[in-house]
């Protein structure tokens, strides 16, 4: 009898989790706690020494957070995954396995804001040299490989712009390259698009968007895809090579197909420390268990109002991967094929004036720097989370001076239309 | 049998039924994968036999170090063969000439030998191959949970009050392979490629 594969709601509920041994307890319990007493003085030192599974402390492992981290491996298709403090801490505590000072990785230029600055000042203060490539030009990834190349890094779907990323290709390329693929899954979530299934080696999420989903907790994620071959060479010492810091083990040989999960465990967040708390883990499972539900919402929501402001006369340009008209549409039926997502932008006849005035005349949206909350949010990201990259680097990024780019939730899709066409013409 | 990707009926069979395990290539020293899984698996309750030529007159946790399977005396259920793959032969040889035959042949992970494996199978012996009982243990029973790891299972019964800190039961419901469908993909390349 082969063994029946559960469906992704079922899964979003259940997975990682069981009722509590102890109490019985149906909902998973918030172990708050910083520590676990161990049974005797052997236990303590095989699980200090990675010989034993096991609970020590809440900066390494807790029990609440390790229900999360089984859901979010097994709605993304992973071996295993580890759940950090934020999205920044997923992408500081991944690179720190992969790279050494000198090294390089190639990102994506559609990225998130905070993670270009990321990339282009916290981690050049490491040594780890980000190389830009255009996501929409799969050439200037392969351009931009060098023998120091370790990684290399991409959104699937891109902020601001909500654009598609192909995700295939740039494997194609990480592959050829023979470095592993880091998507960053945050504004498609497991629901839309799994990007193992298109070759990612390793998935990353800020939780605090649409899996927490409710705007009330940060957190972030990463997944091991269990694809990656860590030992074929001496690229990866961390993974590969004995660690001194736990008398010479051999991470990849000891824990096979979730090693890179182990390293970031046991090398990265033990030691810089940006844990998530249990507290939060908890709102985040919570927020899981509607994923598939509150997706749909987002994204009919979304295609709604882009078709009305692609249909307004005050709008210059639409830029939403589920209207057929949009250049990213072809990708988008590709790679999320349920939903093009609920982020996107759109530029105003008026300029940045008009954009200014739009996001102060909105009533129902909330005018704040986060997507993917039950609420419909608004932001300038010229002035906002892109503005400190210079003019030239906003337009490439897709957030120019006139974009405003909105993150729709799951309110009634007419208020949502009401009140942009109320603050369009005001 | 389909070597890419074990049924979790099948490895929870042998992990339910087998009581003795010979593993051979068992390490003294306590920062190799063998001791730990000898260890872990000893604390299971299994009865384990270390087998090491280069380490008789040694014990491990308390097990006299065997030279090879032919010397262990007594009937064996596993054998666990921690060697790569090159060596992998010679080992499912003797163990073919052990009356009577162990029931299972495991060989561990990054090991794999389709041809012992097909010799061990036509003399009716189980066989998993790049597959460590430790990490399978442990996810079958969830206590690889605690790490992170996509165990695959899913379960609404209450779990059993932990012993020694331990989730142990194997009776969770299925809902997948031994690893993931990417994971196995992977293996499977790797395996082409070699």
């Amino acid at each position: 009898m082969t063994d029946r594969l559960p469906g992704f709601s079922t899964l979003a509920v259940h997975a990682g989790a069981q009722p509590d041994p102890t109490t019985g307890a149906r909902v998973t319990p918030i172990y708050q706690t910083t520590s676990f007493v161990f049974n005797d003085a052997d236990h303590a030192a095989s699980l200090f020494g990675l010989q034993a599974f096991g609970n020590i402390y809440t900066r390494i492992g807790n029990p609440t957070t390790a229900v999360l981290e089984e859901r979010m491996a097994a709605l993304e298709g992973g071996t295993a995954a580890l759940a950090v403090a934020s999205g920044h801490a997923a992408q500081v505590v991944v690179l720190q396995q992969l790279l050494m000072p000198g090294d390089e990785f190639i990102a994506a230029r559609k990225l998130y804001g905070g993670s270009i600055n990321q990339f282009t000042h916290a981690f050049k203060s490491f040594g780890w040299n980000v190389a830009w490539a255009d996501p929409d030009d799969i050439a200037s990834f392969e351009r931009a490989v060098t023998p120091r190349t370790k990684a290399i890094f991409i959104e699937s779907i891109a902020n601001p712009a909500g654009s598609i990323t192909d995700i295939e290709a740039i494997a194609e390329v990480a592959r050829k390259a023979g470095v592993p693929l880091i998507v960053d899954n945050t504004l498609a979530t497991p629901y839309l698009t799994k990007p193992i299934d298109h070759g990612a080696d390793i998935v990353v999420h800020s939780l605090t968007k649409f899996l927490g989903g409710h705007g009330n907790s940060l957190g972030g994620i990463i997944v091991d895809g269990g694809t990656f071959d860590w030992s074929k060479d001496n690229k990866y010492p961390m993974l590969s090579e004995p660690r001194p810091e736990y008398h010479g083990i051999r991470i990849q040989e000891t824990f096979g197909n979730f090693a890179f999960a182990i390293a970031c465990r046991v090398l990265g967040l033990r030691d810089l420390g940006p844990a998530l708390s249990p507290f939060n883990a908890f709102m985040i499972l919570t927020g899981i268990e509607t994923l598939p539900l509150r997706m749909q919402k987002h994204c009919e929501n979304a295609k709604a109002v882009a078709e009305f402001l692609a249909g307004h006369p005050a709008v210059a340009a639409v830029n939403y991967a589920g209207l057929a008209s949009d250049k990213y549409n072809k990708l988008a039926r590709k790679y999320a094929p349920k939903g093009a997502g609920a982020v996107f932008t759109f530029s105003l006849r008026g300029g940045y004036d008009a954009g200014v005035n739009l996001v102060s005349n909105l009533k129902l949206f909330s005018h704040l720097a986060n997507v993917g909350d039950t609420r419909s949010l608004v932001i300038h990201p010229a002035s906002t989370t892109h503005s400190q990259l210079d003019d030239a680097a906003k337009i490439r990024s897709g957030a120019a001076p006139d974009v405003v780019r909105l993150s729709i939730g799951i309110e009634d899709k007419e208020d949502l239309i009401a009140d942009l066409e109320q603050a369009l013409s005001a | 049998m389909n070597h890419d990707n074990y049924d979790d009926n099948y490895i929870r069979g042998i992990l339910n039924s087998v009581k003795s395990i010979a593993m051979v290539g068992a390490s003294p020293v306590n920062v190799r994968p063998s001791y730990f899984a000898f260890k872990y698996l000893a604390q299971r309750g299994y009865d384990m036999i270390p087998v090491n030529p280069g380490h008789v007159g040694k014990s491990l946790l308390g097990k006299p170090f065997v030279a090879s399977l032919s010397e262990i005396g007594r009937p064996v259920d596993m054998i666990d063969i921690f060697r790569s793959s090159a060596h992998i032969m010679p080992v499912v040889d003797e163990a073919l000439t052990l009356s009577p035959l162990p029931k299972v042949i495991w060989m561990q992970l990054g090991a794999r030998d389709d041809a012992a494996a097909a010799k061990a199978e036509a003399a009716g012996l189980k066989v998993v191959m790049n597959r460590c009982p430790k990490i399978e243990y442990g996810r079958l029973s969830s206590e690889i949970s605690w790490m992170g790891v996509n165990s695959r299972t899913l379960s609404s019964k209450r779990a059993p009050i932990p012993t020694q800190g331990m989730r142990l039961s194997l009776n969770r419901m299925s809902v997948g392979g031994a690893a993931t469908t990417a994971s196995d993909r992977a293996a499977k390349n790797k395996n082409q490629l070699m």
